[in-house]
């Protein structure tokens, strides 16, 4: 391992009502793999967005090879030798793989014809180099995923980069792939190459890190050598002692009639083998990390999108939904954690909104819609739920995150769904709001409505479900009543990965 | 002379890899432009006649320019919908400096294209600078542009009748075959030549294919988007002076509707309005097949509304084996 590449110190960071970096340290050296680990939130990939001129620091510095700079945007980083991959890979589908890794940096004959002859033999160099088995004049987007992230990978050393940050580099690869991508970073390793590793996957430090540093709420916890530390260990770092959420105390009647039944869920690679039941009354946790497949599970009990074999049970029947067209049908409603794509119509007016699933029944002759009815039933709403609009007439956009969050829990409340699918329900939404919105579902449920609640935020989970079922990759590792649930036994599930989960 | 070895650059240059995945559509367009031209020469022996071909080729030329241009464009994931009323803007220009102001012939050819090339800049730079969708900054300048012609020219066709060598630029022939072809032919290699071995045309991909990708790559996309608008407004006013020359004069309320008839040959020709993929060579068989059709329909006495109509039904099916295509990979 060699000296100090980068040091960061006294990061500080603050967003619209976040602070999201306290006082924050990072050291990488030449030739280390440094895992930067840390709970959804904890600032990882916000100290790396500094790091690589994203985003401005609000204080503190950054030493690299010795020298303090500022990195006041991407180019910067560049210039100094700092490549990020990011999780969505920044490729140009329609190119080939050497058009991508040359992009903007183009060899030329006569000032502007391209060489495309020396392009090739230059990216067939350094894929030699790296030992990769590409062809420089494939098209990318042909390429699977783990492919086109070795062309972001060889893109990133062409520009003689010192320093790798991978985000999550191998949320998306197979077994096989994430074993050649291990191969190709021992191999920058070996040329002095520091490496930082964003990963949620505890089993990967032991395997591939040679430090790993723990953030926790934005601030720096510690730094540990892989090799001295247990998995165990590091995932208490993670977590820390001080914010225990106490569980609910009220227990759900185990006899409540079963709402919702789902047997042996699959889609390729995303949703394994998923099987739960949902009783009347009851709030139904979903916890996980991001991308450990509970949106796709929604949505493909949503309907949304499209499964490849499983059963759908709805107070004990069994039933075909084959779009939501037919879960709304059958009385299923989904939130989506993006409401303001998939859930408002934000340029139309509150009423408007809270009909939005409903019209059909407001309407008279040839579709002349009812004014009157549809005020009446948005007022009843906006009082219920006590949704704060100057009026109804007021377009949603307008709103505030929470109150738009009601609004679209009044839409599918008018609509009458007695199974409710809520993804990430606080997400974007200020904390005095987020009480409003538990409590809501809190009446919900007690009055009969069976709630499944996805949720990334640990303290939110524990306070709201009764149960939790937590995933990881695709499939269901673990299901804990609100009594044996600890923020560690949920982690320890969510980063259960697939092979040891079976031994 | 010129015509057999730009035939071949088009050939050659339609190989890369970029236009790999196109490849089925091309060959598509390609085999019905066939099949259209024997099922026409069986049904009337007049379609094939010599004239009617250099008819037909003649008849393409304008708007095979025009479609020329607004590839660039379409491959970048924009529209130009002012083609159209700019080329009769810079026919227009060209009138007002050759007949108006009695100068030479190639300070009006350079008048047309000066002004092709500024409108396109304009429109570059609402695009890129401004942030303007380009679909409302090329209506913008479709309005701007048809107005400026009717207001410069007085409302009336400006003729070239002191200037008859004008007319020749278009109309002359070698071989029988009027130059206007030639020209047309030479536009597209130089078109094809710039889209598949230049920067610009690399990055008008690398644009259409993932903008933001292009721009964490360090390239200039504001600037290398004004260049292509201009380059297309370049073709624009190349187009207005073939048009001026052929009619002989500049006439201003001509004009609109070319811009659609473009659009309608590029995606014809399998060039994606979503960006990222395309090629020169489908743009201009795109051009062909709309300009057989029209032809062989007329010599088999259908009527004009009706070529329309079969037009309309073509740009749909196109559109949609393209999406069959997509769907399939």
């Amino acid at each position: 391992m060699g000296g100090t590449l980068v040091l960061m110190e006294g990061i500080e960071k603050s967003f619209p009502g976040v602070h999201a970096l306290k006082n924050c340290r990072f050291e990488l050296r030449a030739g280390e793999v440094h895992a930067l680990v840390g709970e959804n939130g904890a600032g990882k990939s916000t100290l790396m967005k500094i790091l690589t001129g994203v985003y401005p620091k609000d204080a503190g510095r950054i030493v690299y090879k010795g020298q303090e700079v500022e990195i006041p945007n991407p180019k910067a980083a560049q210039d100094l030798g700092i490549a990020i991959i990011h999780q969505e890979l920044n490729l140009m589908p329609h190119l080939t793989v050497a058009q991508n890794i040359f992009i903007g940096r183009e060899p030329l004959k006569a000032g502007f014809i391209l060489d495309e002859k020396r392009l090739n033999q230059q990216a067939q160099d350094l894929l030699n180099k790296m030992n990769l088995d590409l062809d420089p004049r494939a098209r990318v987007g042909d390429l699977t995923v783990a492919k086109q992230q070795m062309v972001e990978i060889v893109r990133a050393l062409s520009l003689n980069s010192e320093v790798l940050i991978m985000d999550e580099p191998t949320s998306v690869l197979t077994e096989g792939e994430i074993q050649e991508l291990f191969r190709i970073i021992r191999e920058l390793k070996k040329q002095g190459v520091g490496i930082v590793h964003i990963s949620h996957r505890m089993e990967e430090l032991k395997q591939i890190a040679d430090r790993v540093t723990v953030l926790r709420d934005g601030q720096y916890i510690g730094t540990v050598n892989a090799a001295d530390v247990t998995i165990d260990e590091i995932i208490s770092m993670m977590v820390g002692k001080e914010i225990y959420e106490t569980a609910r105390t009220s227990q759900l009647d185990s006899k409540a009639e079963v709402v919702l039944e789902v047997r042996n869920l699959n889609r390729g690679r995303e949703i394994i083998d998923v099987s739960f039941q949902l009783r009347r009354g009851e709030i139904l946790g979903f916890a996980g990390l991001v991308g450990a497949g509970r949106t796709e599970v929604a949505r493909a009990i949503f309907g949304a999108d499209p499964v490849d074999s499983g059963e759908i049970y709805v107070h004990g029947q069994r039933v075909n939904i084959k779009s939501p067209y037919d879960a709304v049908r059958h009385g299923i409603g989904y939130l989506s954690e993006d409401r303001r794509r998939y859930g408002l119509m934000p340029t139309l007016d509150v009423s408007t909104n809270i009909v939005a699933a409903t019209m059909e029944k407001f309407t008279g002759v040839m579709g002349w819609l009812l004014k009157p009815q549809i005020e009446g039933i948005a007022q009843a709403q906006v009082s219920e739920l006590n949704i704060r609009t100057p009026s109804l007439d007021q377009r949603v956009r307008y709103l505030s995150g929470g109150n738009q969050q009601k609004v679209v829990m009044a839409k599918w409340l008018v609509r009458n769904c007695d199974i409710l699918i809520f993804d990430e329900p606080t997400r974007g939404i200020d904390v005095g709001a987020k009480s409003e919105i538990y409590k809501l579902l809190n009446d919900l449920a007690e009055s009969g409505k069976a709630i499944i609640m996805i949720s990334s935020e640990m303290p939110e989970i524990l306070r709201m479900s009764h149960r939790i079922i937590v995933m990881c990759e695709g499939q269901i590792t673990g299901e804990l009543s609100a009594a044996e649930a600890t923020q560690e036994r949920i982690l320890q599930l969510a980063t259960k990965r697939q092979s040891i989960a079976r031994q | 002379m010129e015509s057999k070895p730009a035939a071949a650059e088009v050939e050659v240059v339609g190989k890369p890899s970029i236009f790999r995945s196109d490849a089925t559509q091309k060959l598509l367009a390609f085999a019905s432009l066939i099949v259209l031209f024997i099922g026409f020469s069986l049904a009337s022996p007049n379609f094939a006649r010599f004239n009617n071909i250099v008819g037909i080729l003649l008849s393409t030329a304008v708007n095979g320019i025009l479609a020329v241009g607004v590839s660039f464009v379409i491959v970048t994931g924009g529209i130009d919908l002012s083609v159209g009323t700019v080329m009769t803007l810079c026919s227009v220009m060209t009138g007002v400096v050759i007949t108006f102001w009695g100068m030479p012939i190639p300070l009006g050819i350079l008048a047309g294209l000066a002004t092709g090339a500024l409108c396109g800049c304009i429109n570059g730079t609402c695009v890129a600078k401004l942030k303007l969708p380009p679909f409302i900054a090329t209506l913008g300048m479709m309005m701007v542009s048809k107005g400026l012609s009717l207001v410069i020219s007085g409302t009336k066709p400006i003729y070239f009748l002191a200037t008859p060598s004008f007319r020749q630029i278009a109309m002359g022939t070698v071989f029988g075959i009027p130059y206007a072809v030639f020209i047309f032919f030479g536009a597209a290699v130089v078109a094809s030549l710039i889209l598949t071995r230049t920067l610009l045309g690399r990055y008008a991909f690398a644009l259409g294919s993932n903008e933001e990708a292009a721009r964490l790559s360090g390239i200039n996309v504001d600037g290398w988007k004004i260049a292509i608008y201009t380059l297309n407004g370049l073709f624009v006013g190349l187009a207005g002076i073939v048009m001026a020359s052929r009619l002989n004069s500049a006439q201003p309320s001509l004009g609109q509707g070319y811009e659609l008839e473009a659009i309608a040959a590029v995606v014809i020709g399998g060039t994606s309005l979503s960006g990222g993929e395309g090629s020169i060579l489908g743009t201009i068989i795109g051009a062909f097949i709309m300009s057989v059709l029209t032809n062989g329909l007329r010599i088999l006495s259908i009527p004009q509304e009706w070529q329309t109509v079969v037009i309309g039904i073509i740009v749909i099916l196109a559109v949609y084996t393209d999406i069959l295509r997509r769907q399939s990979r």
